[in-house]
Order: C-alpha cells, then sequence, then structure tokens
C-alpha cells in the first residue's frame, strides 16, 4: 500500500507503475504462420518500467516521449482506461481503475487522434448527451458550456454534424466537450496533432486560461516542442518506459546542454572563423563555432565558463559588430540529447 | 442516472435512423424473400396429406411477422462499436462514468429497435391491408385475435427484444476478446436464425428434435411471440413461454457481463 504521509497535498500520486505487454511472435511466412496456431512465443514488451512522480493541483505538466516511449499508456492507466501490472496510483484519492466510474466523473480526456463527439449528430447533441451522461446539473451546463463556447469561438459550428468539421473546429469542439462537467484534471494526449498554426495557437491559449483562471490540472502529451515551450512549466521526460528527467525547462538544460547560443553579425568585413579561434580566451574549449553564414557567426559557449557579457566584450572589442542575439539552443536538440541511446524503436506505441 | 442510459438510448436511435437507404433496400429484401418463403409453405400445404402442427394461415402470418421484425434479431453487430474497437475509440467509451455493459446495452437497443421501426412499419401496412385490397387473402398477414392476444403478444416481443439485446451484447464482447469479431460473429447468426424460428417455423421441425427446441433461448426471439399472435400458443396459456423468454436473457446478461468484466481486465488499447 502507498504510503499516505507526505504525500497527501499531491493530487496525482504516481508510485512504481509497471505496465508489461505480451506480444505473439509471428513467423514470416506461409510456414510461419501455420506455425503460428499450433504454437505461440509471446515475447513481453515492457512498456513501462517502475514509473513515480506526483502532481500537486493546478500544475501544468508536459509529458513528452519519443513514439513508443509509454506516454499513451501511462495516460491510460491514468485514465482508468488499461490496468497496469503492477504500482500504484492515486488521483484525487482514488485508483483509477478500481474507481473507475467515480474517478472518471472527475478528469477530462481529450485524445487527440480521435474525437469523443458522436459522428453523425450536431456538435450541440453531442455536448447535451454528455451533460446527461456526467449528470451535469442543468443551471451548470447552461454556464460552463456558455462560457467554454465563448471561449472556443465555436458557435458557428454547433448545429453542424460533427464529421463535417474540419481538424481545428473538432480539437476545439472536443475540448469543450472534454470540460463541460468540470473536471479537475485534464489529460491532453497531443491536442495540437496535425492542427495548423492558427488553431494550435487557440488551443495553447484556452489550455493556459483554463489552467490559471480555472486552476484545472493539465497533463499534456504532445511532440510539439512549442507546445511544451509556451504553456509547462515542469516537463517530465519519458524514454523506454522510464522516467529520464522531471523538472522545469530550465532545470533540463543545465542537465542536459548548459550551452547558450550567441549570434554575431559582423559590420561589413567576413570575419574568418580562424580570426576568431586564434583569440585568448576564445580557445576550443570555451566557445565552439557551430554555424557560418555571411557575415554571421553562430558560436556555442558555457556560460559557467565564460560570461555572455565576457564574450560579448572580447567580440565587440576586436571587431565591428552589426547585430548580436543571444538564444538558448532549440528545445528538440535537448530532447534528442536527453532520448540519446534509449532503445524506442523496439517498442510499439501502446 | 436513468436519464443518462436514456439519452445513449435516444441519441443512438437518431442516428440509426439516418439510413433510410438502407432500409428501403433491406424492406425490398425481404419482400421477396417473405414472398418466395409462402409460396415454398404452401406448396408444402398442397401436397401434405397428415395434419401438421401449424395451419397455413398461421405459418403465413408467422412468415410475415418475421420479415418485418428481421432487425430486431441478434443477427448483427453495432458497426460503431466495432469500428471503435478496432481502433481504439474505446478509450473514450471507457472514460464515461456510467456501467460499460449497461451503457452498451442502451446502444444496443437502440441499434435493435431503429433499424425495426423504419422496417416493418412498412411491411406490416404491406402485408396486413394491402395484400388482401390485391386479393391476395390467403397470403395476407391476419390481424390478431383479439385485445388479450395483441397484449399477451406484445409483452412477448418486449421480451424477445430483451433476449435479442442480451444475445447482442454476448456478440458484442466477443468483439472486444477477439478484436475482430469476423469469425465467430459470422457462425452466430446462422445458429440464431435456425433456432428461432426465422428459416423454418418451429412447429414445422421433426418430432424428435421438439424437445430440444423447446428449451434452445432461441425460440424466445421468433417462435413465442409470433405463435402468440397467431394463436397457435393460446394466449393466456403463455406464461411458461415468456417467462422461458426472461430467463434466458437472464442468463445471457450474467453471461455477458461477467465476460466484460473479465475482458476489461486484459484489454489493451493500441496506438495513439
Amino acid at each position: 500500500m502507498v504510503k499516505y504521509t507526505g504525500w497527501f497535498m499531491s493530487q496525482i500520486l504516481v508510485k512504481d507503475l509497471s505496465k508489461t505487454f505480451s506480444v505473439a511472435q509471428r513467423q514470416p511466412g506461409l510456414v510461419g504462420a501455420i506455425r503460428g496456431l499450433f504454437s505461440r512465443v509471446y515475447s513481453e514488451v515492457h512498456a513501462l518500467n517502475n514509473v513515480s512522480f506526483t502532481i500537486d493541483p493546478g500544475e501544468l505538466v508536459g509529458y513528452i516521449g519519443p513514439n513508443g516511449a509509454g506516454k499513451s499508456t501511462t495516460i491510460k492507466i491514468l485514465a482508468g482506461i488499461l490496468v497496469p501490472t503492477s504500482g500504484e496510483c492515486l488521483i484525487n484519492g482514488r485508483t483509477p481503475w478500481r474507481q473507475r466510474r467515480d474517478h472518471v466523473a472527475d478528469i477530462g480526456v481529450v485524445f487527440g487522434q480521435r474525437s469523443q463527439l458522436w459522428w453523425d449528430l450536431p456538435v450541440i447533441e453531442s455536448f447535451e448527451l454528455l451533460r446527461d451522461i456526467y449528470r451535469v446539473p442543468p443551471q451548470v451546463y447552461r454556464e460552463s458550456s456558455a462560457e467554454l463556447i465563448h471561449m472556443m469561438d465555436i458557435e458557428s459550428v454547433l448545429d453542424t454534424p460533427v464529421r463535417m468539421l474540419s481538424l481545428g473546429q473538432r480539437m476545439r469542439c472536443d475540448l469543450v466537450a472534454s470540460l463541460l462537467h468540470r473536471p479537475s484534471i485534464l489529460f491532453l494526449d497531443e491536442p495540437t496533432i496535425g492542427l495548423d498554426a492558427v488553431s494550435k495557437l487557440a488551443v495553447r491559449e484556452f489550455v493556459r486560461q483554463l489552467n490559471q483562471q480555472h486552476g484545472v490540472t493539465v497533463i499534456l502529451t504532445t511532440h510539439d516542442m512549442d507546445d511544451i515551450e509556451a504553456l509547462c512549466r515542469r516537463i517530465v521526460v519519458i524514454g523506454a518506459g522510464t522516467i529520464l528527467n522531471d523538472g522545469d525547462l530550465a532545470g533540463l538544460r543545465r542537465k542536459i546542454n548548459p550551452e547558450r547560443r550567441l549570434k554575431v553579425e559582423f559590420a561589413d568585413n567576413p570575419v574568418s572563423i580562424s580570426m576568431l579561434d586564434s583569440g585568448q580566451v576564445l580557445t576550443e574549449k570555451t566557445v565552439r563555432v557551430v554555424g557560418h553564414e555571411g557575415n554571421t557567426l553562430h558560436l556555442a559557449f558555457d556560460p559557467g565558463k565564460i560570461t555572455t557579457t565576457d564574450l560579448i566584450h572580447h567580440i565587440s572589442s576586436r571587431f565591428a559588430v552589426k547585430d548580436l542575439f543571444v538564444e538558448n539552443p532549440p528545445i528538440e536538440e535537448l530532447i534528442a540529447q536527453l532520448y540519446g541511446d534509449t532503445r524506442v524503436d523496439k517498442v510499439s506505441d501502446v | 442516472m436513468f436519464n443518462a442510459y436514456w439519452s445513449v438510448i435516444s441519441a443512438r436511435y437518431r442516428t440509426l435512423l439516418q439510413y433510410r437507404a438502407a432500409a428501403i433496400a433491406g424492406f425490398v429484401t425481404q419482400l421477396f424473400w417473405g414472398a418466395i418463403k409462402i409460396m415454398v409453405m404452401s406448396a408444402f400445404f398442397a401436397v401434405s396429406t397428415e395434419p401438421q402442427p401449424m395451419k397455413l394461415v398461421e405459418v403465413v402470418s408467422y412468415i410475415w411477422l418475421g420479415q418485418a421484425l428481421l432487425g430486431m434479431l441478434p443477427w448483427s453487430v453495432d458497426k460503431e462499436l466495432e469500428a471503435m474497437i478496432t481502433n481504439g475509440g474505446i478509450s473514450y467509451e471507457l472514460v464515461r462514468p456510467l456501467d460499460l455493459y449497461s451503457f452498451w446495452f442502451c446502444r444496443t437497443i437502440a441499434l435493435r429497435t431503429a433499424t425495426t421501426t423504419l422496417r416493418s412499419i412498412p411491411m406490416l401496412i404491406f402485408a396486413l391491408l394491402l395484400l388482401p385490397l390485391a386479393g391476395f387473402d390467403e397470403w395476407a398477414l391476419a390481424a390478431p385475435g383479439g385485445l388479450v392476444v395483441t397484449c399477451v403478444f406484445l409483452l412477448s416481443l418486449v421480451c424477445a427484444l430483451l433476449l435479442a439485446c442480451s444475445f447482442t451484447m454476448i456478440m458484442h464482447v466477443i468483439l472486444v476478446w477477439t478484436i475482430s469479431g469476423d469469425g465467430l460473429n459470422r457462425i452466430l447468426p446462422s445458429f440464431t436464425m435456425i433456432f428461432s424460428g426465422m428459416v423454418v417455423p418451429l412447429p414445422l421441425f421433426p418430432d424428435w428434435t421438439q424437445g430440444f427446441l423447446s428449451l434452445q433461448p432461441f425460440r424466445g426471439l421468433v417462435d413465442v411471440p409470433f405463435r402468440i399472435y397467431t394463436g397457435n400458443i393460446p394466449a393466456l396459456e403463455a406464461g411458461p413461454d415468456i417467462l422461458h423468454q426472461l430467463i434466458w436473457s437472464a442468463v445471457f446478461i450474467f453471461l455477458g457481463r461477467r465476460l466484460l468484466a473479465s475482458s476489461m481486465h486484459r484489454v489493451v488499447v493500441q496506438g495513439g
């Protein structure tokens, strides 16, 4: 059993969660297929290995990892859809798979690749159906539906059958549908997948408002690093079924790759790489040249070894500089480095 | 509580009512088959020298009722549910605060009644009213013999619906277990149709099969309500037959619930 002491502040508590699937191996060819009828070889796929974390009320957590890392498996266990092989999970004091009905009444779920709306019915009828399914009191329904419909700007499509909506419209409607019963936790599984830029921004803004103004706890899985950068203070990275990192973006940067980038545009004379490198301070160890185009040099440096001001001073005192730009390395690079050699390609996305 | 399940039935019913082209096609097909069956039966009765357990007029009504109410029988599964089980949309079914078996039972009620509503009414009008007008009195559906018979028939028909839904639910659970239900769910309807009396009215089967036929569950789908309608089973003596329908419904519901509960522990929702 889980010890409650010290944990009771958490809204979501996950401890040593593991999920193993056994998959029937299929041998190639006709002979293999016939052999498979009589004896099957099963191999075990460990989708999750002793995953533990806690999430407090009102947090907005990005849950990221490559395909097959175990993101969706985790979400499905937390949503009460899958039963784990071992481990504990308490959400609002309930175990999702043991008290499924009470649990799901208090959560909202959006799977970006599927719709929870009834395909052949107008959107508003799906909403009303969900109102009845979740037994939302009429007054509460009137208020929350009006507010959500306004926030997502979907008044004009309410009478349209779901099958005729564009992906962006459908996702907006799906988000509204997941929140009509005012859940305290929202699980978003790739909510921006396939959306155009405008819809993505609308979804992000909506999630942010929901989290900040309504205090809804949000767990977001995505492959879109812009989603993460725009929304999440806390990022949990999973690879091959284990948690690789759990913390804020700055911490992730420090841990993986503390480098900063300096983009220098020189005034007129193209500066050769060797000229820059020959300086006393700018040795190979502290500053690297990672790119070079026209008059612009891309430098990478470790702010622990040379401060940004020192570096800028060194360069600008020797060369005529037109423009300077300091930035963090793209988050994709960080994540790719973190995944590193975790073998993820052999595990299917279950 | 009840409201939630009622809304599911109603929403699904409205959706299924949209398939009007399929209903027209079904109506024409069933009309054709009804006519063929009646011709075969007429020929059989014309050459038969021994007294039969059913009169021809009863057999004709039995056949027309069968053609009208075919959609009510557990001959198919919910296509939407089948797609959800195959493509993983079942996830959303599991995040609803409803009892899954009852939730799907409501879907099943809508499935079994929506298509039937669309097809049975024109079929009944045709067989009950139009055929006699056209002069085919012998081939027409006879009106039920009085108010009592009608009431007992309707009661038995509701029980047949319950039985049909509880058996369709068994087929739905098989879908969950096997993901593609193509195997068992193609074989099962053949048995269901034969043993319900849909192919040949059960009383016309050989004597040595009658003991088995009267015990097996599927006679409650067709044979019981239709023989009550035609008067072959006297309405006031139909108690045991209706009880038979209810007992088998209870057995299928119990079985379906157990199987669904255990399948949920091994469900694997793939992808995404």
